[in-house]
């Protein structure tokens, strides 16, 4: 698990998609270009829902990671 | 006794010091659930969850049974099944903001935050604008019901007339309930229904010669959704001396056009037709009729361009006129470009107050 220096970070266990985007999303265009975002989810669909959609807005998506049974770790980078 | 999952929303993490648990409930609907949580987290989770006065469970906590709101289902009386997946999600409206939305602002407008040319700074700037419809009929209803879905912070409405029978083909703001209301008022409810957040300003007046500009120059935006040419001419003049920018529509029989005029960036209405038609030439849709459903698209089509120009994304119908015509099923476009020689927006402008007009009768400039 690489360390990145994670300028926001929200936890949104118990949001489901699409909600868990729409919040991803807002609080990215909160950030600078190069900040990097963390978001803590505990719904599965999020792990590639999340992801993908960021990605697809232009920004890097760094890591998703298990963190716990039913908890993950999205690391994402805006562009 | 049924077992049961239980996940809550980390909102209520500092009274349960757990996002999740399984739990043996010693009976069968979600009220003994509640019963056996609060037993097991004690009283704290308990006033969280709770309704003080009724005893039941807060009003803005949400409980889905396996994926299902259990207003939907039984309610409290909703029975659990071994094994079944429950959420506790509190609905938090206004109060905690999230960047600058509620949850129920996030929930409401989540299908267009998705796009990519919105986003929540799109959305706060829909939340911080303002537009005028001018008229409450057959263009304004569905512009006006598009526009207070999507959150614009203030809408102005004016229209004198009172809701007639013969307008309930294709107004859709209104009812058979509504007839001989005025109009506006009619608008009000319907809108509000649709969408509490937004700030609906109505004026049960004409627009006229002695308001327009006074009206006018309180708006971020206007929709001419008005169905004569003295009106027409009078909302681009007003517009184009207080340079506000407006969606022109008009319809007939099973034809509409529209137009965005940008005052100082492009051509206006009077560089399309400078003067109106003399009274009688172009019949009026009560004379002509119109298909309900034109002013619909149309409508629809200028409540686009009003929000795509308050998030300021994509192409403006700035310099070109969109034709629809239903019966063939055909858009066509035309350029239109700014005339030097035009009464309101040419080189040197021969409109300089409103007064020099002559509305009432055929729109003429007078020298």
């Amino acid at each position: 698990m690489a360390e990145y220096k994670v300028d926001r970070k929200i936890d949104i266990r118990g949001e489901v998609c699409p909600y868990t985007f729409v919040k991803s999303k807002l609080a990215i265009e909160d950030l600078k270009s190069g900040q990097i975002l963390e978001v803590i989810v505990d719904h599965a669909p999020a792990t590639e829902n999340v992801p993908r959609s960021l990605g697809s807005e232009g920004h890097k998506v760094l890591e998703v990671v298990k963190i716990d049974e039913h908890e993950w770790r999205i690391v994402i980078q805006k562009a | 006794m049924v077992k049961v999952n239980v996940k809550f929303s980390v909102m209520f993490k500092d009274a349960t010091g757990t996002t999740a648990t399984t739990i043996d409930v010693s009976g069968e609907t979600v009220k003994d659930l509640i019963d056996a949580l609060i037993k097991q987290f004690g009283p704290k989770f308990g006033e969280r969850i709770l309704d003080e006065k009724t005893g039941g469970v807060r009003r803005f906590i949400n409980i889905f049974v396996n994926g299902k709101d259990i207003r939907n289902l039984q309610g409290s009386d909703t029975k659990l099944e071994e094994g079944a997946d429950v959420r506790l999600i509190p609905a938090v409206a206004g109060g905690k903001e999230f960047f600058g939305l509620t949850q129920d602002q996030i929930v409401r407008y989540s299908r267009q935050i998705i796009l990519r040319e919105v986003g929540g700074k799109g959305q706060k700037k829909l939340m911080r604008s303002s537009v005028l419809i001018v008229g409450a009929g057959g263009l304004g209803s569905p512009a006006s019901l598009y526009l207070t879905a999507a959150g614009i912070g203030k809408i102005g409405i004016i229209d004198s007339d009172r809701v007639d029978l013969s307008n309930l083909q294709r107004q859709i703001l209104h009812t058979n309930d509504d007839i001989d209301r005025p109009k506006i008022e009619s608008a009000k409810e319907k809108l509000q229904k649709i969408n509490p957040e937004v700030k609906i300003i109505t004026h049960n007046e004409r627009f006229a010669v002695e308001n327009a500009l006074d009206i006018v120059g309180d708006w971020d935006f206007v929709l001419d959704g008005s169905d004569n040419f003295p009106t027409k001419f009078l909302i681009n003049d007003a517009c184009v001396l207080k340079r506000v920018p407006f969606s022109h529509g008009g319809v007939l029989r099973f034809v509409g056009m529209t137009t965005t005029i940008l005052p100082g960036k492009g051509p206006c209405y009077r560089c399309l037709t400078p003067e109106a038609p003399p009274t009688g030439m172009i019949p009026t849709c009560q004379e002509a009729g119109v298909l309900g459903a034109v002013p619909g698209v149309i409508g629809a089509i200028q409540a686009t361009e009003t929000i795509k120009y308050l998030i300021g994304s994509g192409e403006l119908l700035v310099g070109r006129t969109l034709f629809f015509d239903a019966l063939e099923m055909r858009f066509e476009e035309f350029e239109l470009k700014r005339s030097p020689n035009c009464p309101a927006c040419g080189d040197r402008p021969l409109i300089k107050d409103l007064s020099q007009v002559d509305y009432g009768h055929v729109c003429e400039v007078r020298f």
